[in-house]
């Protein structure tokens, strides 16, 4: 297969319009990040990152383990300071006398919730509530409790609660201060799949609101479900993009053919028709190269009819962006062995 | 933005309500004071009756100086805890993405141990100075209740706790577990414990210019110690352990 070396992606993808903001900042973007580098003394944690995202959109952060999510989270959360590069997070510029001030309009969940487990729900939120300074603080509470529908157990200390709903307490907690812009370093780690599609739940519902989500994960199919555009790291940023268009880059588009019984001269019925570009053997069928599978696969029908072949199924494949990540991760390996 | 009560407010609420539910807190709270009560009021009921009376005035001095441990030793352990330990469990990061700053966080830390060690001295002096007045022989009483011996206990007993409290806090902020943290947070207060020893043994002889002197140094001590460890108090290295 082959993949463009045009992956290298600095451009900044569109934000999206179609959310709306929550806040009156619609227009300008809720994070712009450029050439931002984080080194650990010798250690390289992330490199040269730029990218920009608009409000109300949920950003996807993908990369392997150590591919440097979490320490971009905390230097744009301002918890680490930058080696190089610049940022705005939230409409305030990353600098170390601006801490204060975005951490007001930011939240981060971070990848462990870390609760007071002998503190109960309600008394958790209220330290962070404290900490925000906020008013009208048991109503707000309850909005946060009613958002990750746990009103039940505010009274439970954190400590007795299981793995999943903790993982919601920290979210009502990072929502407390209603952020315009929300970190979500990891939220389903360690979960179960009804606890991650819980989560999942409340995320989009978060989405619907028009809540801005910088989400980083290792996990394809959530960034799929979840988010607007993506971006793949890997120390650099690798990709930036919508899903679709993500797979449309990297994989020439194709068609899978099932057929009752191989046909005699392959190359006769299907390298003659014009919107097909190329086959190969594929189990009990073919794999087809085309450009556009909805012209292509009418004249492959018709073609195959006609060769007097019988067809089980003709699909276009559709390539997740797993195989996307896979592909990519996969040749930085093959680079670093280089 | 500027300095917020609330927020130190909302901090150290929140400790004390974790102590309460700590058993180890508890445990060190109430095992530390009834030892170093117990101490005084044996020699105060037993030991002295047998002192000649010129004495009397040293030993009753003396004795007291027991309960000064207790500021001196508590408030070490529990700050000990506050960073590193926090750290460890994974409570620290959530804190410090709040607007919370340094200065704020650190005030709400020494005074989550400062406010409860106060009061449980305190609560342990008064103690004493009852089972005295009520109890002990007269001429004790008279020699414990005259000069300066009880104005020096409750000038002292806020002056060790602020050592104790930036000594574990300096030493906690360093650390990478919880463990060797106490350790050392023990060992930093051990130059006051030694002092105080050598004074109950009579090797170093306390006039009221002497104990006057020592509470200017320490309440220096304590001021300078505030300026330091907050300067240590930064977001990389309290995050990572390690210095940016
Ligand atoms: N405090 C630190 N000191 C030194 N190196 C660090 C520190 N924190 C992270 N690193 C290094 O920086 C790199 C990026 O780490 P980071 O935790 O950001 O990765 P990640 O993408 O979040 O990984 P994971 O999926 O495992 O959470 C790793 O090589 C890591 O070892
Ligand atoms: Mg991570």
């Amino acid at each position: 297969m082959t993949t463009e070396p045009a992956t290298q992606v600095t451009s900044r993808g569109e934000p999206i319009t179609e959310a709306s903001a929550l806040d009156g900042s619609k227009g300008e973007s809720a994070l712009v990040v450029e050439h931002l580098t984080k080194h650990f003394g010798e250690r390289v944690a992330f490199d040269d990152v730029s990218f920009e995202v608009g409000y109300g959109e949920v950003f996807g952060f993908l990369g392997p383990n150590g591919a440097g999510k979490t320490t971009t989270v905390r230097t744009l959360g301002t918890l680490l300071a930058p080696t190089s590069g610049s940022a705005t997070v939230a409409g305030i510029e990353l600098r170390p006398e601006n801490g204060s001030a975005i951490r007001s309009r930011i939240s981060i969940m971070p990848e462990s919730p870390g609760l007071y487990l002998r503190l109960t729900v309600r008394e958790n939120l209220e330290c962070f509530a404290g900490l925000y300074e906020l008013d009208d603080v048991r109503a707000r509470i309850e909005r946060a409790l009613r958002a990750i529908n746990l009103e039940d157990r505010a009274g439970d200390q954190c400590g007795s609660l299981s793995k999943g709903l903790r993982q919601r307490v920290a979210l009502a907690r990072a929502l407390l201060n209603d952020p315009a812009v929300l970190f979500l370093d990891e939220p389903t780690s360690g979960l179960d799949p009804v606890a991650s599609r819980e989560v999942h739940g409340l995320i989009a519902s978060l989405r619907e609101r028009g809540v801005t989500i910088f989400l980083t994960t290792h996990r394809l199919e959530e960034a799929e479900r979840l988010c607007h555009r993506v971006a793949i790291l890997n120390t650099t940023l690798r990709l930036i993009g919508r899903p679709d268009e993500l797979r449309d880059q990297l994989f020439s588009r194709s068609l899978d053919v099932r057929v009752r019984s191989p046909l005699e001269d392959p190359t006769a019925v299907l390298g003659g028709l014009p919107g097909v570009k190329g086959w190969a053997h594929a189990p009990s069928g073919y794999t087809l190269a085309v450009s556009d599978p909805e012209i292509a696969a009418p004249q492959v029908a018709r073609a195959l009819v006609g060769a007097g072949v019988d067809i089980l199924s003709i699909a276009e494949s559709r390539h997740s962006l797993e195989d996307v990540y896979l592909e990519l991760i996969d040749e930085d390996v093959e680079a670093r062995r280089r | 933005m500027s300095f917020s009560w609330t927020r130190v407010r909302a901090i150290a609420v929140k400790e004390l309500r974790d102590y309460r539910r700590n058993r180890f807190v508890i445990g060190t709270m109430t095992v530390l004071p009834l030892l170093f009560i117990i101490l005084p009021l044996i020699q105060v009921f037993h030991t002295y009756a047998h002192v000649h009376s010129s004495n009397l005035n040293l030993h009753v001095g003396a004795s007291m100086l027991y309960m000064l441990v207790i500021p001196a030793f508590m408030p070490s352990t529990l700050s000990a805890y506050s960073v590193v330990g926090e750290r460890e469990q994974g409570t620290l990061e959530p804190v410090l993405i709040t607007p919370i700053r340094r200065e704020e966080l650190l005030i709400a830390k020494a005074l989550a141990a400062f406010v409860p060690t106060l009061g449980i001295a305190y609560l342990v002096f008064g103690i004493f100075l009852a089972a005295a007045a009520f109890f002990a022989n007269p001429v004790i009483a008279s020699a414990i209740f005259s000069g300066t011996h009880v104005l020096l206990q409750l000038l002292f007993t806020p002056l060790l706790a602020g050592w104790g409290i930036w000594v574990g806090i300096a030493v906690s902020a360093r650390s990478t577990d919880v463990r060797s943290a106490q350790q050392l947070s023990v060992l930093g207060t051990l130059p006051l414990l030694a002092i105080l020893a050598l004074i109950s043994l009579n090797v170093i002889a306390v006039s009221a210019g002497l104990a006057v002197g020592l509470a200017a140094v320490l309440l220096a001590i304590d001021l300078l110690a505030w300026r330091a460890v907050a300067a240590m108090f930064d977001r990389e290295r309290l995050i990572t352990g390690r210095s940016a």
